[in-house]
């Protein structure tokens, strides 16, 4: 039933040419309708990350191939990830690599990795940077980026390529706690201000294999990760449209970010799925932008 | 067998004391036992004892302590008297 609704919603949104269709699952252009909503609400997100002051940086959507398999994500992750490989060969191995390919063969075997994997989230390429030092008092930065997993899928909000904005805290286990708690109550009320009916659940990322049901249980017992869910194409199965996650010191030590006594910082990340969002609003008020209530169309900045 | 656990506890656990140390019943997560450590555990006491952790007993508790997990291997093993 939910594959059904899934289709029936990106079918409404191709014909409204609200998104582009590309040819593979959860890949898709955004029309200017699009995009003005995803800025509108990432907007909203920058007024109420103004009370933190945070520190904005911003990185292509990758990381380096180090800072990847330091981060965990293979062991985590696997399914997820996009390696990024390119021809490194001579003319004699190029013949042979378009042999392959007129052959109609998978010419991806003679492929050699890069420096760089696709950026998995927001986050990622922030905690190598900061290695060394941090102040007691903990920093917050502010980043964004296209985000890539691989799961294709039917569902319009399962992309596999999608922005993320986050907002990072590293420092002491109470003050990154504190910060998490803060930004699920913010959360809540920014997704009310335009219209949703958002709520707040625990959650566990989908890490992979047995290994990961233990991971995942482990993340539940301990509280370390709250969505906030809204439906979109289905009200049995809400979407998760923003993320809420306390690390512990996995980033702070796997990185070497620690306080001047040595102990290893904590960090929790709160991120924003901007292409779900819109999606849930674009659900909930309908695909014409100018027939929504004029509160909102205010409060996302749409006239 | 509360030797053998030890032993791979040392191997695994990236605990910050010696399990030599650790009494049978005392918190492996206050120890220093990370969630990713714990996989690595479980990992291990299942190529060393050749058993296979059901998903009950994929959870936290499992890994708690030596005993706790004595009392885990002695299930799966059949050992338990």
């Amino acid at each position: 039933m939910s594959e059904e609704a899934q289709a029936a919603f990106l079918e409404e949104l191709l014909a409204e040419k609200i998104l582009f269709a590309t040819g593979v699952p959860g890949v898709v252009g955004r029309s200017a309708t699009f995009e003005s909503i995803v800025d509108g609400f990432d907007g909203l997100v920058k007024k109420f990350a103004k009370q933190d002051r945070a520190e904005i940086m911003r990185f292509p959507p990758v990381v380096t191939r180090t800072n990847f398999e330091k981060s965990d994500y293979l062991r985590s992750f696997p399914q997820l990830m996009g390696s990024i490989h390119t021809f490194v060969g001579n003319e004699r191995d190029h013949m042979d690599l378009l042999k392959t390919f007129e052959a109609g063969e998978d010419w991806s075997k003679k492929l050699t990795k890069t420096d760089v994997v696709l950026c998995p989230a927001a986050c990622y390429p922030v905690y190598p940077t900061l290695k060394g030092i941090i102040p007691d008092e903990g920093r917050i930065i502010d980043v964004i980026s296209y985000c890539f997993r691989h799961e294709p899928s039917p569902d319009p909000a399962r992309m596999q390529l999608f922005r993320m904005h986050e907002n990072v805290c590293i420092g002491k286990p109470e003050k990154v706690q504190a910060f998490r708690d803060s930004w699920l109550e913010r959360g809540l009320s920014m997704f009310r201000s335009v219209g949703l009916e958002p709520h707040s659940d625990l959650a566990n990322d989908p890490f992979f294999g047995r290994a990961g049901k233990m991971l995942a249980v482990n993340q539940r017992d301990q509280n370390l990760k709250f969505e906030i869910l809204h439906p979109i194409t289905s009200v049995e199965k809400p979407t998760a449209i923003a993320s809420f996650n306390y690390h512990q010191d996995h980033f702070g030590h796997l990185f070497g970010i620690h306080f001047e006594d040595g102990s290893d910082a904590h960090t929790a990340c709160v991120g924003f799925g901007l292409e779900r969002i819109t999606l849930a609003l674009l659900k909930k008020h309908g695909l014409d932008t100018k027939k929504w209530p004029a509160e909102i169309r205010k409060t996302l900045d749409l006239d | 067998m509360n030797d053998d656990i030890r032993t791979i506890l040392a191997e695994h656990g990236r605990l910050a004391a010696d399990p030599k140390t650790l009494a049978d019943d005392a918190d492996l997560y206050n120890a220093g036992l990370t969630s990713h450590a714990s996989v690595n555990l479980m990992l291990a006491l299942e190529d060393k004892f050749n058993v296979e952790f059901p998903e009950r007993m994929l959870k936290r508790k499992s890994f708690e302590s030596i005993a706790s997990i004595r009392t885990c291997l002695e299930e799966l093993t059949g050992a338990a008297k």
